[in-house]
């Protein structure tokens, strides 16, 4: 009765692990509680704070303005769960029993959780579509702000991951993500610029406000493809999926 | 070939010596008893075991293959239970076991589920969330994710642990059932489980082998199981 040895699984078990992480969010009513978050800001920023109405221009920049906040806000609510949760629950050791690799795991988990927030994102259509009503807005701008938001939360979310490795606590880990996450929001405003200026120099200034999340996205708003903030945001999700995923391979 | 093989393992957390040169094998129909007080690095040898910890030193086999190296296949053979039978509380029992077998592959998913559900005898709860089952209940689920693929080594942390005696006597059962076309490692601390269930009986204190015999010697060892317990792992 004993099973002969079984075929090499392929991609079955990320697919498995894509499909449990992703219908994990829908388990609890935590997905419903953080899309209705996501769009109540999402919508009230750009309209009452942006003042995206009485600008009178059918345009989204003055809605993806606050993006940025917005990720790095509620990218590691969402990424919070993705290890510390299998942590606190013990089952940490049973999925690193299972025949999987932790990088397959891993990569489900964040495209899981990032597949979440593009559905948050996606919820948010009706802004475009009202401003198409109103004007006469430049609808492949509007398409490149969009993908430039998905990839800035999937950069928020790789710092989320890392937070999320290192602690059992999704609290902790919450925490830790969005105070990351808020340094790049603020490295790009200049905030810390007196305080890197006697780092790094006036020329070193501009390079590290590159970094920041709102410098990458504003091409995008604009229409701009440019390979440099794609890299930008790519680079600074994959580190995290990377690091997080050695952290956990080593715990 | 043994099924499952320690070679000369260590494993150190800082400056205590939990596990030091464990060596032993065990073959195809063989149920050994893994015995020793608490902290005597009966987890720690089968987190290594089953390649959850990376040993110091030596190696584990499962079915042939290195945990360590060859690990996804290594662990396509094996069925672990860990201490307290954790799962995914969130689940229910059928989805948490359906999602156990997407992950490992299986040919037949569903039909795995549903086997292993009647083995377990979880039907009833089947449709629950993990999170409100009893402990009992909860401990069988650990076991049924293990049996799942029919695995050839099974290794389970302390499944009795906190059943009542009804319950216990079920899960012996269902590994006596088993136990002939596997190699299963049992850890308990319950010393009656040795009669009952064992073919073989391994002794581990202080991270060291302190015994390992047939069940008939152990048994012969004494009548009063706790003393020759007490003797063996001073």
């Amino acid at each position: 009765m004993t099973s002969p040895a079984p075929a090499a699984p392929g991609l079955k078990p990320f697919a498995a692990m894509l499909r449990r992480e992703f219908a994990g969010y829908f388990r609890t009513p935590l997905a419903y509680v953080f899309l209705a978050v996501f769009n109540a800001f999402a919508v009230s920023l750009a309209f009452f704070v942006g003042g995206l109405y009485e600008s009178g221009v059918a345009s989204l920049d003055r809605f993806f303005l606050y993006h940025p906040w917005l990720w790095a806000f509620l990218a590691p609510a969402a990424g919070a769960r993705l290890w510390a949760e299998e942590r606190r629950q013990g089952t940490l050791e049973l999925l690193l029993t299972w025949p999987i690799t932790v990088w397959q795991a891993a990569l489900g988990k964040f495209l899981a959780a990032w597949l979440f927030l593009a559905c948050a994102l996606l919820m948010t259509l009706p802004v475009a579509f009202t401003v198409g009503w109103l004007g006469d807005p430049d609808w492949g701008v509007i398409v490149s702000g969009y993908a430039g938001s998905l990839l800035c939360a999937g950069a928020c979310l790789g710092v989320a991951a890392v937070a999320s490795a290192l602690t059992r606590s999704q609290v902790i880990a919450f925490v830790t993500g969005f105070l990351a996450c808020f340094l790049l929001v603020l490295v790009g405003y200049g905030v810390f610029d007196e305080l890197l200026a006697g780092l790094f120099g006036p020329a070193g200034i501009d390079e590290i406000r590159r970094l920041g999340l709102w410098r990458n996205l504003e091409p995008f708003t604009l229409g701009l493809l440019d390979v440099r903030p794609i890299a930008y945001f790519l680079s600074v999700a994959f580190a995290g999926l990377g690091l997080s995923t050695i952290i956990i391979e080593r715990r | 070939m043994p099924l499952i093989e320690a070679k000369h393992l260590s494993k150190s957390y800082g400056a205590l010596r939990a596990v030091h040169d464990v060596s032993f094998s065990v073959d195809r129909g063989e149920v050994v008893g893994f015995l020793g007080p608490n902290g005597a690095g009966k987890s720690t040898t089968m987190k290594m075991l089953t390649g959850h910890l990376r040993a110091d030193a030596g190696a584990a086999l499962i079915a042939g293959l290195d945990v360590a190296e060859e690990a996804v296949r290594a662990k396509q053979h094996l069925g672990y239970s860990p201490e307290g039978a954790p799962a995914y509380g969130e689940m229910t029992v059928r989805e948490f076991l359906r999602f156990a077998a997407d992950l490992r592959g299986l040919a037949e998913p569903a039909a795995s589920v549903r086997r292993t559900l009647a083995l377990c005898r979880l039907e009833e709860v089947a449709a629950q969330g993990i999170d409100t089952l009893s402990k009992g209940y909860r401990m069988r689920v650990g076991f049924a994710q293990a049996v799942l693929h029919d695995p050839e080594v099974l290794i389970l942390d302390e499944p009795t642990d906190g059943l009542d005696p009804n319950q216990k006597h079920e899960v012996r059962r269902i590994l006596k059932e088993m136990a002939a076309t596997k190699a299963v490692i049992v850890s308990t601390h319950i010393l009656e489980e040795v009669g009952e269930l064992c073919t073989r009986v391994i002794v581990i204190a202080k991270g060291e082998v302190r015994c390992d015999e047939s069940r008939e010697k152990f048994l012969a060892r004494g009548a009063d199981l706790n003393a020759v317990f007490r003797q063996l792992t001073a």
